[in-house]
């Protein structure tokens, strides 16, 4: 390496301006770092940070976030893989940099698609919010300033006057504690993860924000200035994959994150719709048995149902041509006549197979995005039944299906747990007279394709999708793919805008 | 009256796009005072025609060009939509991609239809006025909050023409948000939540946030009007068995006792409100339980809002002033002093208007024949004052006064931070 030497000799150089460049152990990352770096320190932090997001993931499973034991066991990671965490240390400046220039590495790895996006916003989120609620008190106003955040703390008075109001939205808060505490004003909107969940007092368009929430306004931020800078680096993007050195490390960098979107071009065809009625009891997952049967029985679907339920059919292979067909026969037994069909739902079925509008090829819904978005209400048989059923119905519903009462048992304590991938594996489990934990659920379509695997008899045994490069204990992939459950609201958010050009195109024209 | 009988829809349609549609305040509306360029250019319209034939992505540079597309298709329904980055009707023209919804309205859509678990006297698209109490708390709870808690000023209220109300929060900053914020506050609006396989769908935890509790002191002024007399919840042990399931178990043996002895809905609910208190001491430390009262008072009365009517900025939503086509009833907007006195059975339907117009017209004809050298704008200006539909444009007119009136205020402010530089 011989420009190592070099690299050195440059950093001896700005080194009185060290503690300058990085004055606090967490950042904000608005400058991308501009110095140069060998390939191999190129890889070799990526490779770090990649494993450090990889525990904060595992941690946030395992733990509830901000307990006693997931603080400790974090901090403990990081001080071990040697990022920047903590204010008081003497000399950070080389975990500083080693946090800012890996960041900046991983997010044009993951800039690419919504679901890359996506994990890493999350798992930066996180980690920062780790950060900032160990950052000693007297640092606060510090970093804030720096970070170009200034909020507005109300007057005493107004604190009296409001006093009952505030305690009453903050859960944490009791009447004493509060006493002591800054309360900030700011406009709603930059109060999103707290207002939504009524979490925050709001009076003529103002949060009042006590200052043990305060966090949750600069994660606001920090996930708004991400999320714009992830489009704005994936817009860039071709630039730097035309760097040959660079292109084949990004990509096995993000093919290190598990995800496969089932949008599986391959099975095309290869399903009658007269099959579907028997593989709907043998294979489909409860939530899709469940969509099935209302429709038989309606021969309706509202909105959230039909898009649940007609993106899975396309992943298990149903052409346009069929699924136009199916969704038809069933329709015009109900209240929908022919035309009425054609003029309205056939166009929604044609744009989610990208025949048209934007022409975009529609991926079926993963287990997160039916948890987490979109939740049912009147009307709606969408949704996860694990996570969207009253227990009692639920317990009657598995008893139909033949579940032992241990069965059962074990199913309704992970819900419990709000674990519902597991919950629906264990369903799977079940169903299927197999052993535990045969692979790791967090698709509908992944369900399907593992329950046909089973019952045709290991015939076309399909690729595992690539693990992680970070060596996990079977216990921690199990947690990985149950990471959906524990997520905290603010993830909804960024869920709810990659959404938003999908539903548009599917508002009701009746 | 003159009933409403659709086969006549497209002759009255002519009539009512001809005569009577409120043109010069729908354009005002929309224009906004033309502050932002091209804000009324690059709005899109959608119309819906006979035959359920839809057309989407209409857009117009001015009022005259407006009034006479409508004229010359008479549509069914009128659809408004967002303002978006270029013309609607070029959509095709830009670049993929390139054409993006901008701003819009905050709309809320509350139908009747979602409330079918609860209500008693109707289903699906019937209404009755007893149900329609459901809407009157809607408007009350949500319009309040939005302008309480959100300090939003200009909530236009407006009757769907069948079964529901629409309202459209046009505040300058409301039309700019962004999607995510929208389905946030819908969020903080919603309480019920649920699908047909959740039972119990309103859980509330032991401390009460502000906007829950001014909402329950909302439902209470109608809860025994609407909800015990009117819908009779505990009428008898099959209606008495639904609300059961939305208390624990461990109460059912005491309150079926009591529900055999009382003779009516209002007696029973006291006894329930006296057992659910003592219960309520015994589980003093636990995270749910303490108001099933008050949870089951929400699940029968509370607004339920369909999130992805607000959530999109290029969601449509059916205009104002549109017909609605199988009841004939104008979509009109709700005067907010009186939203107790509405009642969707007095709405006018096209026919009524249309009649009514008929008849004064013939009776101008006989006296004078001056009104027909009148420009037709102008006497198209009057026409609907002649009508029943005056008193719903009057109310449109002064919601317009305040977006106006707002307007100005802001364009002062502007000027005079500019004179302190």
């Amino acid at each position: 390496m011989q420009f190592s030497g070099l690299k050195r000799k440059k950093l001896s150089l700005i080194g009185d301006h060290r503690g300058a460049s990085y004055p606090h152990s967490l950042q904000f990352y608005l400058q991308p770092p501009s110095e140069n770096i060998s390939l191999a320190e190129f890889e070799n932090l990526a490779v770090e940070r990649l494993k450090l997001l990889k525990i904060v993931e595992n941690l946030g499973v395992s733990y509830v976030k901000g307990s006693e034991q997931y603080q400790s066991k974090l901090e403990n990671e990081i001080r071990k893989l040697k990022f920047s965490y903590r204010e008081s240390s003497e000399d950070e400046f080389e975990a500083r940099r080693k946090d800012h220039i890996s960041h900046f590495i991983l997010r044009l790895a993951y800039c690419q698609s919504e679901d890359l996006r996506r994990w890493l916003i999350q798992q930066e989120m996180d980690l920062f919010r780790f950060r900032f609620s160990i950052l000693p008190p007297d640092k606060v106003q510090g970093f804030l300033k720096d970070s170009h955040l200034q909020f507005e703390t109300i007057s005493k008075e107004e604190k009296e006057l409001h006093f009952q109001n505030i305690i009453d939205s903050s859960i944490p808060l009791s009447g004493n504690k509060y006493e002591l505490e800054a309360v900030y004003k700011v406009p709603f909107a930059d109060a999103l993860d707290l207002f939504r969940g009524r979490k925050v007092y709001l009076e003529h368009g103002f949060a009042f924000v006590p200052h043990q929430d305060i966090v949750s306004i600069i994660l606001n931020d920090f996930r708004a200035k991400l999320s714009k800078a992830l489009a704005l680096t994936a817009r860039s993007l071709p630039s730097v994959q035309s760097d040959e050195r660079l292109q084949p490390l990004l990509n096995h960098l993000s093919h290190s994150y598990v995800g496969q979107d089932y949008n599986a071009q391959a099975n095309m065809g290869k399903i009658s719709l007269d099959q579907l009625d028997s593989l709907a009891v043998k294979s489909f997952p409860l939530c899709m048995r469940q969509l099935h049967k209302a429709l038989r029985e309606h021969h309706h679907l509202r909105h959230g149902g039909r898009m649940q339920y007609g993106l899975f059919l396309k992943g298990i292979g149903l052409t346009l041509e069929q699924a136009l067909q199916f969704w038809k026969l069933e329709f015009i037994k109900g209240k929908v006549d022919t035309d009425k069909f054609d003029k309205g739902y056939a166009y929604n079925i044609r744009h989610s197979y990208g025949k048209e509008g934007k022409r975009t090829d529609y991926t079926p819904f993963s287990c997160m995005k039916i948890i987490l978005t979109n939740p049912p209400s009147q009307g709606d048989y969408h949704g996860c039944p694990f996570r969207h059923s009253d227990p009692e119905l639920l317990k009657q519903r598995l008893q139909s299906s033949k579940i032992s009462q241990t069965g059962i048992n074990q199913i309704l304590d992970y819900i419990k747990g709000t674990h519902y991938q597991l919950a629906c594996q264990k369903f799977f489990d079940l169903t299927h007279n197999v052993e535990d934990g045969m692979f790791s659920l967090n698709h509908p379509n992944q369900y399907f394709f593992e329950s046909q695997k089973l019952l045709n008899g290991g015939r076309e045994v399909r690729k595992e999708p690539s693990q992680p490069e970070v060596s996990q204990t079977k216990q921690s992939v199990q947690k990985t793919s149950n990471s959906t459950s524990s997520l905290p609201s603010s993830l909804d958010s960024t869920l709810e805008m990659d959404m938003e050009g999908l539903e548009g195109y599917f508002s009701e024209p009746f | 009256m003159e009933a409403f009988d659709p086969a006549e829809l497209p002759e009255l349609l002519k009539l009512y796009y001809r005569r009577l549609f409120p043109y010069s305040q729908y354009y005002r509306w929309l224009n906004y005072g033309g502050v932002v360029k091209n804000y009324f250019q690059h709005r899109e319209f959608s119309f819906t025609l006979k035959d359920d034939i839809y057309i989407r992505y209409q857009s117009f540079n001015n009022q005259s060009e407006m009034e006479k597309e409508i004229q010359k298709l008479n549509p069914y329904k009128i659809d408004i939509g967002a303002v978006y980055s270029h013309r609607p009707i070029q959509h095709n023209t830009v670049k993929l991609g390139a054409f993006q919804a901008q701003e819009k309205e905050l709309v809320f859509d509350i139908d009747m239809t979602d409330y079918d678990d609860v209500r008693r006297c109707c289903s699906s698209a019937d209404i009755c006025s007893k149900c329609w109490t459901l809407m009157t708390m809607a408007i009350h709870i949500i319009d309040r909050a939005l302008k309480e808690d959100f300090g939003f000023k200009h909530c236009l209220w407006v009757y769907s023409g069948r079964r529901g109300v629409h309202c459209w929060v046009c505040d300058e900053t409301v039309r700019k948000l962004s999607s995510a914020v929208r389905s946030g506050i819908v969020e903080y609006l919603s309480l019920v939540k649920g699908g047909e396989d959740m039972k119990k769908k309103v859980h509330l935890s032991p401390k009460i946030h502000p906007f829950i509790r001014k909402s329950i002191n909302i439902v209470e002024k109608y809860f025994e009007e609407y909800a015990l007399l009117g819908q009779d919840i505990l009428e008898n042990k099959e209606n008495w068995n639904k609300i059961l399931m939305l208390v624990p178990e461990s109460l059912h043996a005491e309150l079926q006792q009591g529900f055999q002895k009382f003779h009516n809905s209002v007696q029973r609910w006291e006894h329930l409100k006296q057992v659910v208190s003592t219960y309520r001491k015994s589980v003093r430390n636990e995270k749910f339980g303490q108001h099933i009262d008050w949870e089951i008072m929400l699940q029968y009365c509370f607004p339920r809002l369909d999130i992805n009517v607000s959530k999109g900025i290029n969601h449509l939503l059916k205009s104002p002033f549109s017909v609605h086509p199988k009841t004939g009833r104008i979509s009109v907007p709700i005067d907010l002093q009186k939203v107790d006195q509405f009642d969707p059975f007095t709405v006018p339907t096209i026919s009524q208007i249309c009649h009514e117009l008929d008849m004064v017209s013939s009776n101008e004809d006989d006296g004078d024949k001056e009104n027909e050298a009148e420009p037709d704008t102008k006497r198209r200006t009057r026409d609907y004052k002649k009508t029943s539909l005056a008193p719903y444009v009057r109310s449109f007119e002064q919601f317009l006064e305040e977006l106006d009136k707002s307007r100005k205020g802001e364009l002062l402010r502007k000027s005079d931070a500019q004179r302190d530089f």
